[in-house]
């Protein structure tokens, strides 16, 4: 059961107690976060909603550190993938020949090298 | 092609076999799936009501039917409001009937006149109310310069109707040579909306209350006759127009590729929504895709008129947050597909009955 | 949308794509098994497997617990939700789930009082507000969700509320990748786990995968560029003939999972000794039950159940399709007899089932479409 949803903490309620507001895109939803009760949490925290409960506060910290690893991934290989698709546009008709084509440049190949070869 | 791809290929011909026999009603009793304008309520419709009254003018299963009376062309519609909450954010039971009118009323390019307007009210529902919904509809209808010109009441015993149902009919004048239809439509036509869909279904969940959720969301009910005007006046070509309502846009262009048997492919960035009614879909699991607008039109244009039915649609006041969504092509026939934001592509398929929440 | 957005951008998808071919060994191809259908409905809606190589399939798995609810089941439930008094409380995704006599849906319009919630919490605010009648709650999930279900009845209890009882039909993940692994029929290279039962239960519950069976194992979000990590972590850990654990998801996912939640689930329920998973089975200490000191709100101890071992349909082949054996279009119903409109099995009607989400997502030829597609 999976539809989990990231929200930010708006406001704690005292009564009923474990009820907190949570806002999402600007929707305001009322959750319960007795689940979380052993973390300190304060407005501005972001949880993740499930069926009404917060399961988990969201880490920042590992949220910036996937989004670092995939800028990492990207430019450099968006440019090699363009570069190969204009020169083997002509030579391979279908993007099954054209994958084969960059795997066989790829294969143990780091972005350096395959820089290298190009230049 | 592969093996495996080609024995793929035939059991998705085998689907679209499947897929274009008539549908049946298996189902002895009517569920709530009937009445959600999906897979479900056309196939009652086909099996029940087709049936019983078979004549071209229904067959065409328009927003309104085209008839003739001595020689002027006529466009003629109907519509029951069954809406719960009566009451909403952004209107009523009342602003609904008269604009849902006018609106099947206008994609079929007319010129509408007069409405009737008949209601069902329970035993014991407040007269203030019925005064507050009459008075709403005497507010729109003068709005959208339409008069309601006949109409009749009947009380129902306590707990045999949900307080007020309104069933209404609507005339309008078809002035215009053009005819719109889904059958006009061609491959490299543009697909247009003419502003964020899903206001209103996620106004009426949220309003129904029990959700413990708010947001600033209002229902987007509004006569479009005066926008399609405009539109049809820019862009003469139009092939069809469609108001988006049950259902919502994915219903209307399922059914659009489905009488044009055409594929239409719209881009899911390019479809309007606003931010709220997108957290109020990811939290309840609901795509906005499927959630009924009651102020929204949906258009088919040739291709080379859509920049100026998209000018059109902005110059006017409704038509602000318009957008071109998408085109047709010959194939996949029937299909719906979106361009997913991801770089990815997915069908947009008729429901079976209502978008059921998911938690999964 | 934040925490959302930025997970579904193309460009960074390409590159990742363009990564995991990289790792592909020529000849060689890779079955990743998603256990979780949550995992299976991004797949699909989102179009991510336009991004794979051909030579990295996705495979479905068990992860959809409303598909492995057997049909006796949901005819228990539906035998509830006759009795006059009750008003039957369920998740949306139950609601056209087929037993051997129709589904919620068709109990409704029969006269059944079934309502639909979306948290456990609304079916406890129904039971304050209609003492007379009995509210019951149906259950269902894996871990993710049992710990609302738990956390509601110890409020139930808290309150008096003797009109509320819950329906427990919750099953647990591990035990279902258990069965998966000890299959015969079945070749995976590894598996993306599922990323919301992990917030409750943490990474640590799949070592043994990585351990005792040497397949890695990569704990996965939601949002397609999460699913695209996994893969291409898995597929990493698979080229330098590693098997480990890897959370992908630890924005959300603690290892250690979360105490509170898993104390609320020992504290209200306990596994039962055996419990029918629609295809795969009868699986020991596979499922929850109400544990005794709860016993005057388990509705299994409070009405009368049938109790009856419904046979899947003779043409229903959802127990292959749930170990991932067949693809859903190689079921010899699929897309004819067994639709949304007439679903035969559970894989076809909840909509993260397999056969729902190909059906619904992504049946249309890619070939044809792309031939058409280019400019």
């Amino acid at each position: 059961m999976c539809l989990g949803i990231p929200g930010e903490l708006i406001a704690f309620h005292d009564d009923p107690p474990d009820l907190a507001t949570v806002d999402v895109s600007g929707v305001r939803r009322k959750i319960n976060i007795a689940l979380l009760a052993e973390e300190e949490l304060r407005p501005g925290d972001w949880v993740l909603v499930h069926v009404g409960f917060a399961m988990s506060r969201i880490s920042e910290s590992e949220a910036r550190a996937v989004l670092d690893f995939l800028e990492e991934m990207g430019p450099a290989y968006d440019d090699e993938l363009a570069a190969l698709r204009d020169s083997a546009r002509d030579s391979a008709r279908d993007e099954g020949e054209l994958l084969a084509l960059r795997d066989s440049m790829r294969a143990g190949l780091n972005p350096d090298d395959l820089r290298a070869l190009r230049d | 092609m592969t093996v495996e791809e080609s024995r793929e290929r035939e059991v998705l011909d085998r689907i679209e076999r499947a897929r274009r026999r008539r549908p049946r009603v298996r189902e002895e009793r009517i569920t709530l799936a009937h009445g959600a304008g999906g897979k479900a309520t056309h196939a009652l419709i086909d099996a029940v009501f087709l049936e019983a009254f078979r004549n071209p003018a229904l067959e065409a299963l328009a927003d309104g039917a085209a008839v003739r009376a001595g020689g002027t062309r006529l466009a003629f519609t109907t519509d029951s409001y069954v809406v719960s909450p009566l009451f909403f954010p952004g209107g009523d039971i009342g602003d609904l009937a008269v604009n849902g009118t006018v609106n099947d009323l206008a994609v079929c390019g007319a010129r509408p006149l007069y409405l009737s307007a008949a209601f069902v009210v329970e035993e014991g529902f407040p007269v203030e109310d019925l005064r507050r919904i009459a008075d709403s509809m005497g507010a729109a209808a003068r709005a959208a310069g339409v008069e309601v010109v006949t109409g009749d009441t009947k009380v129902v015993q306590r707990g045999k109707g949900d307080g007020c149902y309104v069933t209404t009919a609507g005339i309008g004048v078809l002035e215009r040579p053009a005819e719109l239809s889904a059958t006009q439509v061609r491959p490299g036509d543009a697909v247009l909306v003419s502003g964020p869909v899903g206001d209103h279904g996620v106004t009426i969940m949220l309003a129904r209350g029990g959700l413990d959720i708010e947001a600033n969301l209002v229902s987007d009910t509004a006569p479009l006759h005066g926008l399609a005007g405009a539109l049809l006046d820019a862009a003469p070509g139009a092939r069809v127009l469609r108001d988006a309502t049950r259902g919502g846009v994915a219903t209307v262009l399922n059914e659009i590729a489905t009488t044009a048997e055409a594929g239409v492919v719209i881009d899911e960035a390019a479809v309007p929504v606003r931010p709220e009614v997108a957290g109020a879909g990811e939290l309840l699991g609901i795509d906005p895709l499927y959630v009924a607008c009651e102020g929204r039109l949906v258009a088919v244009v040739p291709g080379e008129q859509s920049a100026v039915a998209l000018a059109a649609l902005h110059a006017h006041p409704l038509g602000a947050g318009a957008a071109v969504i998408g085109e047709v092509r010959a194939d996949p026939p029937g299909l719906v597909l979106a361009r997913t934001a991801f770089g990815g592509t997915r069908i947009v398929d008729l429901l079976v009955g209502d978008p059921l929440p998911r938690i999964c | 949308m934040r925490y959302v957005d930025e997970y579904r951008d193309a460009g960074k998808a390409r590159a990742l794509a363009a990564r995991i071919a990289g790792l592909c060994e020529p000849g060689r191809t890779y079955r990743l098994m998603e256990v979780c259908g949550g995992h299976t409905h991004t797949i699909y809606k989102h179009g991510l497997e336009d991004h794979l190589p051909e030579a990295v399939e996705l495979v479905h798995g068990p992860g959809c617990p409303v598909c492995v609810i057997p049909m006796g089941r949901v005819d228990d439930a539906i035998a509830i939700a006759a009795e006059p008094d009750v008003i039957m409380t369920s998740f949306g995704d139950m609601m056209r789930v087929p037993g051997g006599n129709g589904s919620f849906l068709d109990a409704k319009a029969a006269g059944a009082d079934i309502r639909m919630v979306y948290s456990p919490l609304d079916a406890l605010k129904i039971a304050r507000a209609e003492p007379d009648r009995r509210v019951v709650f149906m259950g269902i999930g894996f871990e993710t969700t049992a710990p609302s279900t738990a956390m509601t009845v110890k409020r139930a209890a808290a309150e008096g509320l003797a009109n509320f009882s819950v329906f427990c039909n919750h099953v647990m993940i591990i035990p279902a990748i258990k069965a998966i692994l000890d299959s015969p029929d079945l070749r995976l290279d590894g598996f993306l786990g599922p990323g919301h039962v992990s917030t409750v239960i943490g990474c640590r519950p799949y070592e043994f995968i990585a351990r005792d069976h040497g397949r890695p194992l990569v704990c996965a979000g939601f949002e397609p560029l999460d699913v695209l990590q996994a893969v291409y972590l898995a597929m990493r850990q698979l080229a330098e003939g590693r098997a480990e654990v890897e959370n992908q998801y630890a924005r959300v996912v603690p290892w250690d999972g979360n105490p509170v939640a898993l104390r609320a689930i020992g504290e209200v329920m306990e596994p039962r000794p055996y419990f029918e998973w629609r295809g795969l089975g009868i699986i020991s200490h596979s499922a929850l039950r109400m544990r005794d000191t709860y016993a005057q709100h388990d509705a299994e101890r409070i009405f009368d159940l049938p109790g009856v071992r419904v046979a899947d349909p003779k043409a229903c082949q959802c127990g292959e399709v749930l170990k991932g054996v067949l693809k859903p279009w190689e079921c010899k119903v699929f897309g004819t007899a067994c639709t949304p409109e007439t679903p035969i099995g559970t894989c076809m009607v909840s909509s993260e089932g397999a056969c729902a989400a190909y059906y619904n997502f992504g049946r249309f030829s890619r070939e044809r479409f792309r031939e058409t597609s280019a400019p």
